[in-house]
């Protein structure tokens, strides 16, 4: 199999409500992606974009409309899609586009602008579900979440405090990220204290929708060693889609996350890994979800996450840090972009430039997480150096 | 050094304008079981990945691959979605083969246009949201620029355009599975209702129902399991200016660029002598001309003669769209490319029926994503 | 290098901002409408829904009930052999408080959304609202009955039940 790197990475401010359009987003990340690794768009030979429902720019084929922001102009260009799960997924895809050996350098984009849809983003999510039997019932998006929470925390005995720390942690480590939409010093009590969306999701649990955009470009063996002399490999990549009948299995445990995981940990070679990856970016658009996709991603027994966060474990300085970035609690939830914002936020830290963020013990391996669909999406990107 | 893909497999349902017995989901699940069937394996043991090829808006429901692994067995599998046009996911496929993370995959897309009941607001929903939507054009105002400037640029006549879908419309009367197969003359296509000058209602194509499934595999696990492997020999794909304001009108761009990269791979140097036959794209009469002079299968310039002189008929020497194309069989949304690489293989396995072409061994399918979009994809297909 | 990164772009804009119009803003009302088929799974499932029954589908081979009724069987891709009736009792398997509405507005009075484990099936459940209580006392676990809308009423919805309550 061809070896494939991270090369460069360029991102937005992700904002509640951006000025620039979609198109203007995607090119001011796709600039800075190729400034950072000193390549020009004529250097790319395909381009890649992850951008998560049409229903959200408001725009049908979204990414025919992006493409000449995202550079794709005269290029062989193609739009992946896993709901939630787009982000790690056109990380994915990039990496196949090159160790396919058809091209050897791709640009990959994600970009998102939900303040389009008024009036409240969350209203393009009704048209997402089953029409027949789900829809018509007036079906919310914090429902699943609310359902999944509940069943998480009363199969496990976890309590909405311990789960609350997630916030408290994320919001806090997003304070040193430049792009940052929410970040803040807030406590648990705080959580507690906020305004009740849906039992017992709270809003202080949840993520913030955003406007933001962010791009990475991956290049084949030879071309990455020329263009740089600190390479991020990607070592591993796994995803995977459960049955959209929400009532024909448990949503205590994420299996979707756990066999995309074991798909990129086999391919990665890692046999244990609590002990073989160094950093963990798992998805976090609710404050439970960290815990919930970091026991899919076997970085703990389940029901065990909760305690390894209590017990501080998970804080950057910690012996397993999850979310150094600011997740999606902190950084805002771009869909797609926050997706691949995980994988930035892996070069970054791999390459020991993530400045305020860095973990300590120069990490060696990362694994980034992103979640999707009804409850049904697991996508898993291995990198290493 | 690439490895060799094959599609091995192939499963569909019949077109037609409307398909109110089975819901998107049975359509799917009767498409994937018949090109399991045809391909010998069992989606839960023997297929590594899934690709399906679906538009949100088109089928009205966001998040689209929400619905679709339990249709195609892909339940807790690696399946992802393209919101493309459908030979986008062929293209896909043969990369992942090529990645060697993966054996066999399946390529799904399906047309429930019938379901769509505003068609035209849908096209006009694609178009750029500052500078286009608040015109509130009927969007085939498009159709009818692109095809008068091509017809401009190329001395091609409204009369060699007509020529093209009374040739598809025929071509599909011998096509069972097609939806709009008719014998009209070309006076016929001249006197229809005119919709956006040049373009007359018989110059386009109407919608059609149908799902497609293909099985693709390596080399190894082909010969294997199959005793007619349909080789895919080259792949491309390519997207041109999106903006109205900035794009060629009168060159399909798009289609050029697909077609040198899927040239390169297959290792053609000259298309119009090593390919036997094409499915290239006909959502309107004007764009199978436009296409086959991009693809380089016949001089620019000289698709407007080609098709005068009978030369692209079934029994011509370079047959064009023998399936009846998007004119006869109706256009299947993102399943379009899937129908055009459905029937070349089942050209390249002697399996055309009262259609099949004699001494065929190389054809080329081409799609473009609709509009309105200017980008679009090539195979090229081989049974040796 | 991000560190060395003065300016990332981006210009955020508040909502005043729009509101005032100090930029350009552009307005656009899709006009999009579908007609779903339902097909023959969910078809009968809702025409027995109308008449007041539940329905699932049964599949030998895995030994499941399908619920939301449906023709095949997504685990063993198989056409599934039976459809089976169903009780309109079930056990609450997960539930929340919902206080936010589809659009994200406030809710006066809050509904209790919740995954309702059908009687019969075998611990399939299908996705309703549980009213009549006192949201605070609902548990996992807890038996409810459909509370099924008049007759004449009925169109062969998944709304044909009005919701479900405590037994």
């Amino acid at each position: 199999m061809r070896k494939v790197a991270v090369v460069g990475a360029g991102m937005t401010k992700f904002m509640r409500r951006a000025q620039e359009t979609g198109k203007e987003l995607a090119w001011e990340t796709a600039k800075m992606a190729l400034d950072s690794c000193e390549l020009t768009i004529k250097d790319v030979d395909c381009v890649v974009m992850g951008t998560a429902p049409d229903a959200f720019d408001m725009i049908h084929m979204k990414s025919e409309y992006l493409s000449d922001g995202a550079g794709a102009w005269r290029k062989p260009y193609m739009r992946g899609f896993l709901g939630g799960g787009t982000g790690v997924f056109t990380a994915n895809q990039a990496w196949y586009h090159v160790a396919s050996g058809l091209f050897d350098v791709c640009l990959a984009i994600t970009e998102e602008k939900m303040s389009s849809c008024l009036p409240h983003p969350q209203g393009a999510f009704v048209t997402c579900w089953d029409q027949f039997t789900e829809s018509p019932l007036g079906t919310s998006l914090l429902w699943f979440f609310a359902w999944e929470m509940n069943r998480y925390m009363t199969a496990h005995g976890i309590t909405e405090r311990e789960i609350a720390l997630v916030s408290v942690k994320n919001k806090k480590n997003a304070l040193d990220h430049p792009c940052a939409q929410l970040s803040a010093d807030i406590t648990v009590d705080d959580v507690m204290g906020s305004e009740m969306m849906a039992w017992p999701v709270k809003r202080l649990d949840v993520s913030p929708t955003s406007d933001g955009a962010v791009a990475l470009v991956f290049a084949a063996e030879d071309v990455a060693k020329r263009i740089t002399d600190r390479p991020v490999w990607v070592q591993g990549v796994g995803w995977c889609v459960d049955t959209m009948y929400i009532g024909q299995r448990d949503l205590y445990y994420p299996k979707y996350v756990e066999y995309a995981a074991r798909m990129a940990y086999d391919m990665a070679g890692i046999k244990e890994p609590r002990k073989e990856i160094d950093i963990a970016e798992p998805y976090d658009p609710f404050s439970y979800k960290e815990l919930h996709n970091a026991e899919g991603l076997l970085l703990c027994d389940k029901g065990e996450a909760a305690r390894l966060l209590v017990d501080g474990e998970t804080q950057r300085t910690g012996r397993q840090p999850w979310c150094p970035s600011g997740g999606a609690l902190g950084v805002g939830n771009a869909i797609a972009a926050t997706g691949m914002m995980k994988v930035a936020e892996l070069f970054w830290q791999l390459r020991g430039e993530a400045g305020k963020r860095q973990v300590p013990g120069k990490p060696r391996r990362g694994v980034a997480q992103a979640w999707g669909d009804e409850m049904q999406v697991g996508t898993v990107i291995v990198l290493g150096v | 050094m690439q490895r060799r893909v094959a599609v091995i497999g192939i499963g569909y349902t019949p077109f037609r304008p409307i398909s109110p017995d089975l819901s998107f989901k049975e359509m799917m699940f009767e498409a994937a079981q018949k090109a399991y069937e045809d391909a010998g394996v069992c989606p839960r043991h023997d297929i590594d990945a899934f690709v399906t090829c679906e538009e949100d808006f088109t089928h009205g429901r966001s998040i689209f691959n929400i619905h679709t692994p339990d249709n195609i067995g892909a339940v807790l599998k690696r399946i992802h979605t393209l919101p493309a046009e459908s030979l986008y996911g062929l293209a896909d496929a043969y990369m992942l083969i090529n990645t060697g993370l993966v054996d066999v995959m399946a390529v799904e897309s399906h047309s429930k246009a019938s379901n769509m009941l505003t068609p035209n607001y849908l096209i006009a929903h694609a178009m750029d949201p500052v500078y286009n939507k608040p015109l509130s054009y009927n969007p085939y105002f498009i159709a009818g620029m692109e095809m008068n400037r091509y017809m401009h640029e190329r001395g091609v006549t409204k009369e060699q355009c007509a020529l093209v879908s009374v040739k598809n419309k025929a071509n599909a009367l011998l096509n069972p599975e097609a939806a709009y197969g008719d014998r009209i003359s070309v006076d016929d296509v001249l006197n229809s209702e005119m919709m956006f000058w040049p373009l007359s209602r018989l110059d386009m194509s109407s919608p059609a129902d149908g799902g497609i499934v293909l099985v693709l595999a390596c080399e190894e696990k082909a010969r294997i399991l199959c005793d007619k492997p349909i080789w895919v020999r080259g792949v491309g794909w390519c997207s041109d200016a999106p903006s109205l304001e900035t794009r060629e009108w009168g060159e399909a761009v798009y289609a050029r660029l697909a077609g040198e990269m899927a040239y390169r791979l297959a290792g053609i140097e000259h298309p119009r002598k090593e390919v036997d036959f094409a499915e290239v794209d006909d959502s309107f009469s004007y764009k199978e001309l436009q296409h086959l002079e991009a693809l380089k299968l016949c001089r620019s310039g000289q698709a407007g003669f080609m098709v005068e002189e009978g030369a692209t008929k079934r029994e011509g020497e370079f047959p064009v769209n023998v399936s009846g194309g998007s004119l006869g069989v109706g256009r299947l949304d993102e399943a379009t490319g899937l129908q055009k690489v459905l029937e070349v293989v089942l050209q390249l396995r002697g399996e055309a029926g009262k259609r099949q072409l004699p001494n065929i061994k190389v054809g080329l399918a081409q799609s473009w994503r609709g509009l309105p979009a200017n980008s679009g994809a090539v195979a090229i297909l081989s049974n040796e | 290098m991000t560190e060395n990164i003065k300016v990332w772009p981006g210009t955020p804009l508040s909502e005043k901002d729009i509101k005032e119009k100090r930029i350009l803003v552009t307005e656009w009302q899709p006009n999009l409408k579908y007609a779903w088929d339902a097909g023959i799974g969910y078809g009968r499932y809702f025409a027995e829904l109308k008449k007041g029954r539940i329905v699932g589908t049964r599949c030998d081979k895995c030994r499941r009930v399908l619920l939301p009724a449906r023709v095949f069987c997504e685990w063993c891709f198989r056409t599934v052999d039976a459809w089976v009736h169903l009780q309109d009792t079930g056990t609450v398997n997960t539930f929340s408080v919902a206080y936010t509405g589809t659009a994200a507005e406030r809710l006066k009075e809050p509904l209790i959304p919740a995954l309702i484990e059908i009687d019969g099936s075998g611990g399939v459940a299908i996705m309703h609202l549980i009213s009549e209580v006192d949201p605070w006392k609902v548990k996992m676990g807890m038996r409810v009955r459909a509370v099924w809308k008049p007759e004449q009423e009925r169109e062969g919805a998944i709304t044909d039940i009005a919701y479900w309550k405590p037994i």
